[in-house]
């Protein structure tokens, strides 16, 4: 991610502050979907595939078990696919299981005008019918452009247009943290 | 006409020197320093020109009768004229084929209608260019044909081509053969090498030409005829004619500015204003041809003028026909890549466009020379002029050259044909 | 512009970059994945109107395409345009005219004259993509031949691949020369003197005249080219049987290697002649692989090249997240 000039950058969720949070996902994800017998976790590329396997891992230590997780490349299914420069690089997408009948749970890590998971939603119907899907995000920006919401959120946080929140995992970026630029 | 403060070079009298040019009646009535111009004569100024005998083409495609959108017996002679020649010899491969006296004839009279550079016609060597029988040689020479060919096409049958040589002997005319085996040949596009490989396209081996400049060279000696061998493109022809003319063989030859200039790196793009036949060749093969028009070993420079319809040339390059035309930048080409280079001296290179050619077909009416009491068929060159091919100035009705935006040193400014200015810029 | 995305032709690989080259091929990746689904379809060029324009007969390659098309959710049309021999010029030129007329996004062609995707990709602004131009180049099917390499040995630097066959009018084999050279591998072709194009030494490739001395160069791959059967009677050889006892790549033939070759063929085979049954069903074929990912190259090819105007890219960095 570009580096901002010099602008504000808030810490809004350290590492300690994420554990948190994403613990207390696991816990409302397993309510939400009345155990773990027919869900699914499906993260969105990126970094909302490693929260997925995070909160799998979570859940599982609790409830005991393997909850199967997926990954899912949206770029495919973008609406600005037309207009925006060089073509994006795809990434992984890998269903691991028929998703007739299951509890989806979708993660990412940043919700804001919601067309990414729109485009999740139609690639996930490519897939099978589950029963049902829910939204789980780590961070919700507000902005929305469509009316899509989230069943779960680590934290909400008010942001202007010209903002940017940025999720960093340590399996990626070295270190767990949250900031909002401004 | 008084041509005056001109820098006179006349190859025929070995004559490189300032002089005036005094033309009476047509003819040229002297040629020295300070010449009076008698009461009522048009006087032309020609300080820092040069003054020469008008350019002789022994090799030119007019697309008359049969192609008369392409190129006219007319549009031919002006573009020639705006080239500075004042005589063209016009190929037979029209449609129908000049293989007849009538058809001769109607040459010789489209070329006086249009009263600008003299157009000679080369009539077939046989009938419809078929390479069956042999054509009416001696009507058509009588008609004003000064040589015979089936250019366009190879004579095939060694058989044709000796009962030609011989044949021609009788007539006084030169028979001109376009070397190509067509076996060897067939189906290719370029030359065949490097380039053509990486472009994926069938080429044409230099051995297609190489064959037949032996085969014409042993049958000139075997006839004691005189053969011509047109456009040549390759060292190894070169190494064939140098060797027979040490020999004593009555064999000529002539090559084109395009291959004295470019290479199959022309043909990269596709480009098929680059396609011709013969084929552009390698840089070796243009260092060769040069250095044998130096020597003498090429008599002469012969545009092989080659118009074609633009939507012709508008084809993937398999599709497209051989050729390019060049009257009007054949002086400049020569003059930029061999004079302004150093290779050549300008009186070097005016003899090999009009006084050798002049005398390898030995044309009627002479040309070539500006000796007085010759006709006056005259050209007077700037050779510091710099410009820039832009086709759509042409004079040619047709616009398919590969030397479109180049930027060429010198230029024709004034041609006069028995003593008529046929050309001014 | 980054030095690795394409511009609006695909004509061929002789002027790409390696790292276009590795673009196309990291791309297909994921499009592989597309062709297991249930639904074998994305939305990514909806509404795109491609033609597949072929003048000559080919059913597997603009097959190949019209699933690649069809699994982009783009609007595919087929066009077998047999030019007549006098116009097959005239004919393209106006093709390329009417094509524009009616407001073609992509344009799929294939042509017995080389460099005709070229000539028609200067004349009209829809991509043009080149499915194989006479004996120019057929870039999707190196690109294929590629990408299959590189599944099967992790890799193309340093490996010893071998084109077999009539390399003289093969376009497929001048397309994978480039590719192959570019991305570091070592190439060498192998064939009849006959069917061997000049200066191929040139372009920094060793030439075999028989396939034992291929294997005992050490090949890693032999690419085993299709030998059209009139070459026979144009006399560039004497007889398919001969061809086959000579140049046939045979199971005995690849018994004198110490490793294992990987064995490719563009297709469609001459059992028999070419390359024996035995060899092109063994264990160490990957011919059927080829065309699982030509689909998935195709695809990566028309995602790459479609849409995406620069200038329009700042509407999309407002934050799609």
């Amino acid at each position: 991610m570009p580096r901002p000039k010099a602008e504000d950058r808030t810490i809004l969720l350290d590492a300690r502050a994420m554990s948190r949070a994403l613990q207390r996902m696991a816990v409302e994800i397993t309510e939400l979907a009345h155990g773990t017998d027919d869900l699914v976790l499906i993260g969105i590329q990126r970094r909302g595939v490693e929260l997925a396997e995070r909160i799998a891992t979570l859940i599982a230590k609790d409830e005991g078990g393997q909850i199967p997780r997926g990954a899912l490349d949206i770029t495919l299914y973008r609406d600005d696919l037309e207009t925006v420069g060089p073509k994006p690089v795809i990434g992984e997408t890998h269903i691991p299981v028929d998703l007739t009948d299951k509890h989806v749970v979708i993660v990412d890590d940043v919700l804001f005008t919601g067309r990414t998971i729109r485009a999740a939603l139609d690639e996930l119907a490519d897939f099978g019918r589950p029963k049902r899907i829910s939204l789980c995000v780590l961070v919700d920006r507000g902005g929305r452009e469509l009316p899509i919401q989230a069943d779960i959120v680590g934290k909400s946080v008010k942001t202007a247009t010209g903002d940017r929140v940025d999720v960093q995992v340590e399996e990626l970026d070295g270190r767990d943290e949250v900031d909002l630029i401004q | 006409m008084v041509l005056q403060g001109g820098r006179v070079i006349d190859p025929s009298r070995d004559l490189d020197e300032p002089a005036d040019v005094l033309i009476q009646d047509g003819k040229i009535t002297a040629v020295g320093r300070g010449l009076t111009a008698p009461d009522g004569a048009l006087v032309r100024n020609v300080k820092g020109r040069i003054v020469a005998p008008g350019l002789v083409d022994l090799h030119v495609h007019l697309r008359e009768p049969g192609n008369e959108d392409e190129e006219t017996v007319a549009s031919g002679a002006r573009a020639a004229a705006a080239g500075g020649f004042t005589a063209i010899c016009a190929m037979p491969n029209t449609d129908p084929v000049t293989d007849n006296q009538a058809a001769v004839g109607f040459i010789v009279r489209q070329s006086g209608l249009a009263g600008l550079a003299r157009v000679h016609p080369i009539g077939a060597v046989s009938i419809g260019q078929k390479g069956e029988r042999l054509a009416e040689f001696g009507e058509m020479v009588s008609a004003g044909a000064v040589a015979v060919s089936d250019d366009g096409k190879p004579v095939v049958s060694s058989h044709l081509m000796r009962t030609a040589l011989e044949y021609a002997r009788t007539f006084h005319v030169p028979v001109a053969d376009h070397c190509e085996d067509p076996t060897l040949a067939a189906g290719g596009v370029m030359h065949e090498g490097l380039v053509s490989t990486r472009l994926g396209l069938k080429g044409i081996p230099a051995a297609a030409e190489e064959i037949m400049v032996a085969r014409d060279v042993v049958l000139a000696e075997l006839t004691g005829g005189h053969v011509h061998l047109c456009h040549m493109s390759c060292r190894g022809s070169v190494a064939i004619i140098r060797e027979a003319k040490e020999r004593g063989i009555r064999v000529t030859a002539e090559v084109t500015p395009h291959h004295l200039t470019l290479t199959d790196y022309a043909c990269e793009e596709y480009d098929t204003h680059a396609k011709m036949n013969p084929p552009l060749r390698e840089a070796a093969d243009v260092a060769a041809v040069r250095g044998a028009l130096k020597e003498g070993v090429i008599d002469c420079i012969a545009s092989d003028h080659a118009p074609h319809a633009y939507d012709e040339k508008e084809a993937a390059f398999d599709e497209a026909p051989f050729g390019v035309v060049g009257l009007e930048t054949a002086f400049a080409v020569a003059h930029t890549e061999l004079v302004e280079s150093g290779l050549f001296t300008l009186p070097q290179l005016i003899r090999r466009m009009s006084t050798d050619p002049a005398r390898v077909f030995h044309l009627p009416g002479g040309g070539g020379t500006l000796a007085p009491g010759s006709v006056a068929d005259v050209a007077v060159f700037d050779t510091t002029a710099k410009w820039s091919v832009d086709p759509a100035a042409f004079h040619s009705k047709s616009r398919n050259t590969p030397f479109t935006g180049r930027p060429l040193t010198g230029r024709a400014v004034l041609t006069i044909v028995a003593g008529t200015i046929v050309h001014e810029l | 512009m980054t030095s690795s995305t394409l511009g609006k032709d695909l004509t061929g690989l002789e002027h790409m970059t390696p790292d276009q080259i590795r673009l196309i091929l990291d791309t297909a990746e994921p499009f592989k994945e597309v062709s297991e689904r249930p639904i074998k379809k994305v939305p990514a060029l909806r509404g795109k109107t491609i033609v597949n324009l072929f003048f000559e007969a080919s059913t597997r390659t603009r097959v190949s395409f019209e699933f690649a098309e069809k699994r982009l959710s783009a609007d595919t049309v087929n066009v077998a345009a047999t030019g007549s021999s006098v116009s097959k010029g005239e004919t393209l030129v106006d093709t390329a005219r009417n094509l524009e007329a009616m407001r073609i996004d992509m344009v799929v062609i294939r042509h017995p004259s080389s460099g005709a995707a070229e000539f028609l990709g200067n004349r009209i602004a829809s991509n043009v993509i080149n499915a194989g131009d006479g004996k120019h180049e057929h870039p999707t099917q190196a690109l294929l031949d590629l990408l299959s390499i590189r599944d099967k040995h992790g890799k193309i630097a340093g490996l010893k691949v071998c084109l077999v066959g009539d390399v003289l009018h093969s376009r497929v084999a001048r397309s994978n020369l480039w590719g192959l050279t570019k991305l570091g591998a070592e190439v060498a072709v192998c064939g009849p003197r006959t069917l061997m194009p000049r200066g191929i030494e040139e372009l920094g490739v060793r030439v075999f005249g028989r396939v034992e001395e291929a294997i005992e160069w050490g090949a890693d791959v032999l690419n085993v080219l299709r030998l059209q059967l009139e070459r026979m009677e144009t006399g560039f050889i004497p007889s398919l049987r001969e061809y086959y006892r000579v140049f046939g790549v045979t199971p005995e033939r690849l018994e004198r290697s110490p490793k294992p070759i990987t064995i490719m063929h563009p297709g469609p085979m001459n059992r028999g002649v070419e390359i024996d049954s035995r060899v092109a069903d063994g264990p160490h074929s990957i011919i059927l692989d080829q065309v699982t990912n030509g689909v998935a190259v195709r695809m990566a090819v028309l995602y790459l090249l479609a849409g995406g105007r620069a200038e329009l890219a700042d509407a999309a960095k407002r934050g799609s997240e």
